[in-house]
């Protein structure tokens, strides 16, 4: 399949964790990455380029920091400006239909956080449901998201070298159809002690 | 006159000959002098010329040389090399000369005459050294900076040695023995001659400090004085008249003129006007020190070389194993490690022009006989046409054997220069204080003299220069630059200095501001790696508050700028390749039809959407007509 990855770190040098993560994949083909601030550093996003990026392909994977319960600004103008009435959504819009939706994510939190009794109060696949909604709407496929919890606590450590390299693993098993979308989806959230189960 | 005529064209016909070949060669330019100036000895014999007395005047290359290096170094970089300074360079002078004494007196040279060539020895050559350093950019180096603290010293150390020199004289010794000749090197007016000795110490300081203060408080007003004429000429009439003015000083109060203008560059090291300086100073340099190099060459008497060959050949060989060997045990005293230790050991391994200058004043004072100084001599000459040689050795050899440490050395010698700015207006300035706020320290050039003064009090370094003169861009350092921001008026300037650094400096990635369109395609082809147009940001900032005059909603009238600014920009670019540089755009046929019909094309655009303001991304927060919504749901 067809893999796009669409980064969005406004500090990008301050992540540990998303700097490993592109290094592990530096090397890795036939994956088309794509740096949303620094193609648009003011955020005037070229709507029909991005349409056409789209087009393309078949994977379209949000490598983010997961902030307030969300993705950093620029994926929600993204998000507002790419996916347009009569292309996304709507009536005609069925441009995106049958592609997978799928999210990589960083969290500050550890994961105990995000349950009822955690300080997030919710499940992270709850807070994500807006998120899910929209690919939703597109005719899109949401999949289980790749994530990595308290990503602060975990700065140079080894966990964040295992999360690369599963990260890495995780992007050539959807490329090369690999991954166990359905056993994915049962687990809800992957991480990366979970990837060597899920790849065939 | 037709003389002297025949004599320049011989010099430098022979020097633009030799030099390219040598370089072209890998053999550098010394060797390239020296060559000519072999090359042409028996027609400067045929011409009877004194090539000895071309070479006393050639020598104040040395002089302009260190004033040069002086400017590279600020006065608190000298103080941090002073233990280097003092330790090294008097090791090695002392070591050297005692050695070289204690060899001769067993080889059964009287005391007075070993000593004498002892200290002829212990110098090295200034002259080759930094030249050849400078040439290939080891001057930064670990094994460039100790070479240059033991030149240095030596220099200084000169001067004791010439006052040392007539208190070995021996005449009874001499036999038959030197008459007495003339001798150029004693000042014939003198400031200090037959005084006391605390005026004599009186008078020296007064001196030195005269230089302190013509550098720290003339220099400025005087420069600034000479800038208002607006002549390039007198730029460079002022900078000899400083370098000569301190020589002679110096040379009165019986100081190294070489120290003195030395001294005076460190002084300047942090005026504004140190690139102009250095710049001006600079072709004279090269063009002085190439013809000391080259009576270098002519002066070698080969008769007298194959008459004693074996004893000029063992002397010169010794000599130079015996200061390597010294050079190379202080390379380990004082921790110089890998391809610097060798570039100190194999560089300072000859002897020098000061050589010369103190084994003609040993025989005009009767210390050493003619017969053994004119050996020395060739010993002296011939170790300096070894010298390039062993340079090629060290970059062939050495550096390649060792070039993986030298290479983590060299990123972290210096980093200072990165950044260029020609011009410091309005436009410039606001450039260089964005590159302050991310901690750069850009080289700043500007030629506004007023400009400069305005700047200098809100203490802000700028350099006074002309940034489209090769010349000058090289003394602000565009061989190390990474970035070249041109922030300069006029179309033309602007054209030629990025074309120039574009065609010679490859490397370095140049921001240009175009005047105007015309401007932009012509920078274009100079090879420029961004072009902003100067007034074009304002002017769309300006009819985006139109926008709003108009009630247009301030986001809205941004997004319309943005618009407005891209499909500019595309017209730009789907035009460049149809301009022809000099042609006005307007008389260039192809390129006003492919605007029309491009301007056509866009207006269609436009106009095809319902209102002239409808973008396609306005499409994302119009709401969907009304009977779609029930069916496939509003997206929330």
């Amino acid at each position: 399949m067809r893999v796009l990855v669409y980064q969005a770190h406004p500090g990008q040098h301050h992540s540990h964790a998303n700097h490993q993560m592109s290094a592990a994949v530096s090397d890795v083909a036939d994956i088309e990455f794509c740096d949303l601030y620094a193609l648009y550093p003011r955020h005037d996003i070229d709507v029909s380029a991005e349409q056409a990026r789209l087009l393309k392909h078949d994977v379209i994977v949000f490598q983010v920091p997961f902030f307030w319960y969300s993705t950093p600004s620029i994926v929600k103008e993204w998000q507002d400006v790419v996916l347009e009435h009569g292309f996304a959504y709507g009536s005609g819009g069925n441009k995106l239909k049958g592609k997978i939706w799928a999210m990589a994510l960083t969290c500050g939190a550890p994961e105990s956080a995000y349950r009822s009794s955690g300080y997030n109060s919710f499940p992270l696949r709850s807070l994500l449901t807006p998120l899910e909604q929209t690919a939703r709407l597109c005719q899109m496929r949401f999949i289980a998201p790749y994530v990595l919890y308290g990503a602060l606590a975990k700065r140079k450590t080894e966990a964040t070298q295992a999360h690369a390299q599963g990260w890495r693993e995780w992007l050539i098993g959807l490329r090369d159809q690999k991954l166990n979308l359905a056993a994915a989806d049962a687990l809800g959230v992957v991480q990366a002690k979970d990837i060597a189960g899920l790849v065939q | 006159m037709t003389e002297f005529l025949m004599l320049a064209t011989i010099l430098l016909v022979s020097g633009v000959i030799a030099v390219p070949l040598a370089s072209r060669l890998g053999l550098g330019s010394v060797l390239g002098y020296l060559i000519a100036g072999i090359a042409i000895s028996p027609v400067l014999h045929l011409l009877d010329v004194d090539v000895i007395a071309i070479q006393h005047f050639a020598e104040f290359g040395v002089v302009m040389m260190l004033f040069l290096v002086g400017l590279e170094l600020e006065p608190k970089m000298l103080w941090q090399m002073r233990h280097r300074l003092l330790g090294l360079g008097g090791l090695q002078v002392s070591v050297t000369t005692l050695l070289v004494a204690a060899i001769c007196m067993g080889l059964g040279l009287y005391w007075t005459i070993s000593l004498a060539l002892g200290m002829v020895f212990a110098l090295s050559s200034t002259a080759i050294v930094l030249q050849t350093l400078n040439e290939k950019g080891l001057m930064r180096s670990g094994g460039g900076q100790a070479s240059f603290s033991v030149l240095l010293f030596q220099d200084i150390a000169v001067i004791p040695m010439l006052a040392f020199v007539p208190l070995l004289a021996m005449p009874d010794l001499m036999g038959h023995g030197a008459a007495h000749g003339d001798d150029h090197h004693e000042a014939a007016m003198s400031l200090v001659a037959g005084r006391a000795g605390w005026q004599v110490a009186l008078i020296t300081v007064a001196a030195i400090a005269c230089v302190g203060f013509i550098g720290t408080y003339l220099t400025r007003p005087l420069f600034r004085f000479v800038a208002m004429a607006n002549l390039r000429e007198l730029f460079v009439a002022t900078a000899l008249a400083l370098v000569v003015g301190i020589a002679l000083l110096m040379t009165l109060v019986g100081l190294s003129p070489a120290l003195g203008t030395f001294l005076a560059g460190v002084v300047l090291a942090n005026s504004e006007y140190r690139h102009e300086l250095e710049s001006d100073i600079d072709p004279f340099r090269g063009l002085l020190l190439g013809l000391f190099f080259m009576t270098v060459g002519a002066a070698i008497d080969f008769g007298l070389l194959a008459s004693n060959a074996g004893i000029v050949v063992a002397a010169t060989v010794g000599l130079m194993s015996l200061k390597a060997g010294v050079l190379y045990v202080l390379s380990r005293v004082f921790r110089l490690e890998g391809a610097d230790r060798w570039l100190f050991t194999l560089g300072l391994a000859q002897a020098g022009e000061f050589g010369f200058v103190l084994l003609s004043f040993t025989v005009v004072n009767q210390v050493i006989p003619r017969e053994v100084a004119d050996v020395a001599l060739l010993a002296v000459a011939m170790s300096m046409l070894l010298t390039p040689l062993l340079f090629i050795f060290y970059d062939r050899v050495i550096v390649s054997k060792m070039a993986q440490n030298q290479m983590v050395e060299a990123d972290e010698i210096d980093h200072k220069g990165n950044i260029l700015i020609a011009g410091n207006g309005r436009f410039g300035g606001v450039v260089a204080r964005m590159m302050r706020q991310i901690g750069e320290q850009p080289t700043v050039v500007d030629y506004s003299s007023a400009q400069l003064e305005m700047l200098r009090k809100f203490g802000t370094k700028v350099y006074f220069g002309d940034a489209t003169r090769p010349d000058l861009l090289h003394a602000a350092g565009i061989e190390d630059a990474r970035l070249l921001i041109v922030c300069i008026d006029g179309k033309d300037s602007i054209t030629q200095l990025v074309t120039h650094v574009a065609q010679h400096h490859p490397h370095v990635h140049i921001i240009a501001r175009a005047i105007d369109r015309q401007h932009v395609y012509d920078l274009y082809q100079a090879g420029a790696s961004d072009i902003i147009r100067e007034t074009f940001d304002s002017a769309v900032r300006t009819g985006r508050s139109a926008y709003q005059a108009l009630g247009i909603h301030p986001y809205q009238s941004e997004r319309l700028a943005r618009k407005f600014t891209r499909s500019d920009r595309a017209l730009l670019l789907a035009t460049a390749n149809a301009h022809k540089p000099g042609v006005p755009l307007h008389e260039n046929e192809e390129f006003v039809s492919l605007a029309r019909e491009l301007f056509e094309q866009q207006r269609e655009e436009l106009e095809s959407q319902s209102d002239g303001f409808d973008l396609q991304s306005d499409k994302a927060w119009t709401p969907p007509p009304e009977n779609l919504r029930i069916n496939s749901g509003d997206k929330g």
